[in-house]
């Protein structure tokens, strides 16, 4: 529905006495309305513009440096990004392979299979989860979830895949692992909603035909539903990762926040927005503060593309507007 | 042979029906475990102390939150007077006068602005106003939640304004009305519920935020006189007591959690009961 379509032609007809409305009302009107809607650009491009020069310093003395090396290091002035990216999309990928498969059947079965009456009760309940802030879970991850994960899959972890560089102990459970759960569990909803939208939109003749051929309940969602939405899934789980990259209260109160490299998934390591959220408090000054701001502006940058190509992805497969808030 | 066949692809379609049922079962498991965590560990610790008294200081046990509550009312109305105007007027721009692509460019730098990690939004606001003011300030910490409040405001009252049927402008224009006001008159009061679910939605999602207010707000023991004073809020708060070293922070951090998840849960759930059966892509 477009309201801006339709066309006025001002004024009563001739002879009523009675004076058309005038136009400097409407036009002061539109203008600021105007001013408003073009904050959003405006913000976007003062978010960016605020990054680049705040980490101007930064990008000057390191250059491609400083996605090279891992040595972060305020007092000689020395610093390297490496082991923050390394970390952030460790702990963001392994959280969408958590979540992915979950989200995924958790969309079939409330698109597919679960009575009516069940349905929009259970993705209430799912929509409620996307609405916990971040900060409580970070405390149930402190209190709850990372001792239960260092009692119980940490040490089957490190009896039987130790041999493995990733999984090398001491399991201490503030670790990329533990981030990793965090993540998963914060990215469910949105993975979960956006699957659904996507397969929703499947048209039923895809289903009714693949039924006609005999197809049993599986082999229909299989042929029929999701190798039909596998474009619009992948776009779901991107935009789920862009989540997952920016994610910092709950990830930083789980994942350690230690610089030292490890090849170990059960080792405490720092991602972008947690080496941001940790150095609060601090006073900065000249290239510290450059390099911190550099380490918001590669955050910025990765989840804006993320964002931009699930969303250009998703509207491309025809769902953009489910693709909202 | 043709038999067992059939027989076999049902058992497994039951197989993977029963399999998506469990991961659904999965999924909303955490919602419950936090839930009734938080309500076992934390609801011990409210009393009438949390909600009137000032932390004591660090490992004193007793003292309670009543600072940081008020810092957040502060916070958020403050983040109101910046992501309200600018979120209704530019949502009223993009539904009654834009045309489609300047909608879509608008929409879409408002979802980029709302997949913005939060934490940047601290740091932005931090440049802009911490820097420049030589100081933490309630005032930095209420724009970096206005900031992250606008995209959100946007994008809800747009939606509520493209469901008025367009015959109520029509008819308003035959009446020879002007345009401005048809839309503050007609259009905004038809529309007025749909937009405050919005505003309250959008305050929902900021209320629970401390990454942006690390850099801001930056938080405070005692009470803020000054907007241009450091804040503590609900949030930060609960962040510096779960990861200090106190057993008393420990079940302040958890009664806080309580409070703020039953604060953020009642809105969103005012917002569905306010909104059901209108824009069931709302409330999401």
């Amino acid at each position: 529905m477009n309201a801006g379509a339709i066309s006025v032609t001002t004024g009563p007809p001739a002879g009523t006495g009675l004076a058309p409305p005038g136009k400097a009302g409407d036009r002061a009107f539109r203008l600021l309305t105007w001013l408003m809607a073009m904050m959003v650009p405006a913000l976007l491009g003062l978010v960016g513009w605020t990054l680049c020069k705040g980490s101007a310093l930064s990008l000057q003395k390191f250059g491609w440096n400083f996605f090279l090396h891992s040595n972060w290091d305020p007092v000689n002035g020395d610093f390297g990004a490496l082991w923050f990216i390394g970390c952030t999309f460790v702990s963001s990928l392994l959280g969408l392979l958590i979540a992915l498969p979950l989200s995924l059947a958790t969309a079939v079965y409330l698109t597919e299979l679960a009575p009516g009456w069940v349905r929009q009760p259970a993705m209430s309940m799912i929509e409620m989860l996307a609405v916990i802030p971040s900060v409580v879970f970070g405390l149930w991850g402190i209190f709850v979830m990372v001792s239960w994960l260092q009692e119980g899959p940490y040490p089957l972890l490190v009896r039987y895949l130790g041999y493995l560089p990733f999984f090398r102990g001491p399991a201490t459970g503030f670790c990329v692992l533990s981030g990793a759960v965090v993540i998963a569990i914060m990215i469910l909803p949105i993975i979960t909603s956006i699957s659904r939208e996507v397969l929703r939109a499947v048209p039923n003749s895809q289903r009714e035909a693949a039924y006609a051929l005999g197809a049993t309940r599986w082999e229909v969602t299989r042929l029929a539903v999701l190798r039909y939405s596998r474009r619009g899934i992948f776009g779901a789980a991107l935009l789920g990762l862009g989540r997952a990259l920016g994610e910092t209260m709950a990830v930083m109160m789980v994942v350690g926040n230690s610089d030292k490299i490890s090849a170990s998934l059960l080792a405490p390591g720092n991602t972008l927005a947690s080496k941001i959220g940790n150095e609060y408090g601090e006073t900065f000054q000249g290239i510290n503060l450059s390099a911190l701001f550099e380490l918001g502006l590669m955050l910025l940058l990765v989840t804006v593309v993320t964002n931009i190509l699930a969303r250009l992805w998703i509207g491309a497969v025809g769902a953009r507007q489910h693709s909202g808030i | 042979m043709n038999d067992w066949h059939y027989r076999w692809r049902k058992v497994k379609s039951s197989m993977v029906s029963g399999l998506c049922l469990v991961c659904a079962l999965v999924v909303i498991t955490p919602l419950a475990l936090v839930l009734f965590y938080l309500l076992k560990a934390g609801a011990s610790s409210l009393d009438p102390h949390f909600f009137t008294q000032l932390p004591n200081p660090a490992g004193e046990p007793g003292g309670g939150m009543a600072n940081a509550i008020l810092g957040s009312m502060t916070l958020l109305g403050l983040a109101g007077l910046v992501g309200i105007p600018v979120g209704v007027l530019g949502g009223i721009y993009l539904s009654e006068f834009g045309s489609p692509r300047m909608k879509w460019a608008v929409g879409f730098a408002a979802d980029i602005l709302n997949g913005t990690p939060s934490i940047v939004w601290g740091i932005v606001v931090y440049a802009l106003v911490v820097l420049p003011m030589q100081g933490y300030s309630a005032l930095a910490g209420g724009l970096a939640l206005g900031f992250m409040m606008i995209p959100i405001i946007i994008r809800t009252t747009e939606e509520m304004l493209a469901l008025v049927p367009n015959s109520y402008r029509e008819e308003a224009f035959a009446l020879g009305i002007a345009h401005w006001r048809i839309v503050l008159n007609i259009v905004i009061k038809t529309a007025s519920r749909g937009i405050i679910t919005g505003i309250l939605l959008a305050a929902a999602r900021v209320a629970g935020e401390a990454a942006p207010l690390l850099f801001t707000a930056f938080g405070n023991n005692f009470w803020n006189h000054k907007l241009s004073q450091p804040i503590e809020a609900l949030p930060l708060q609960i962040f510096t007591y779960a990861i200090s070293p106190y057993d008393d922070w420990h079940r302040q951090a958890k009664a806080g959690a309580l409070v703020l998840i039953l604060l953020v849960l009642a809105l969103n759930i005012g917002v569905r009961v306010m909104t059901r059966g209108r824009a069931p892509h709302l409330a999401r």
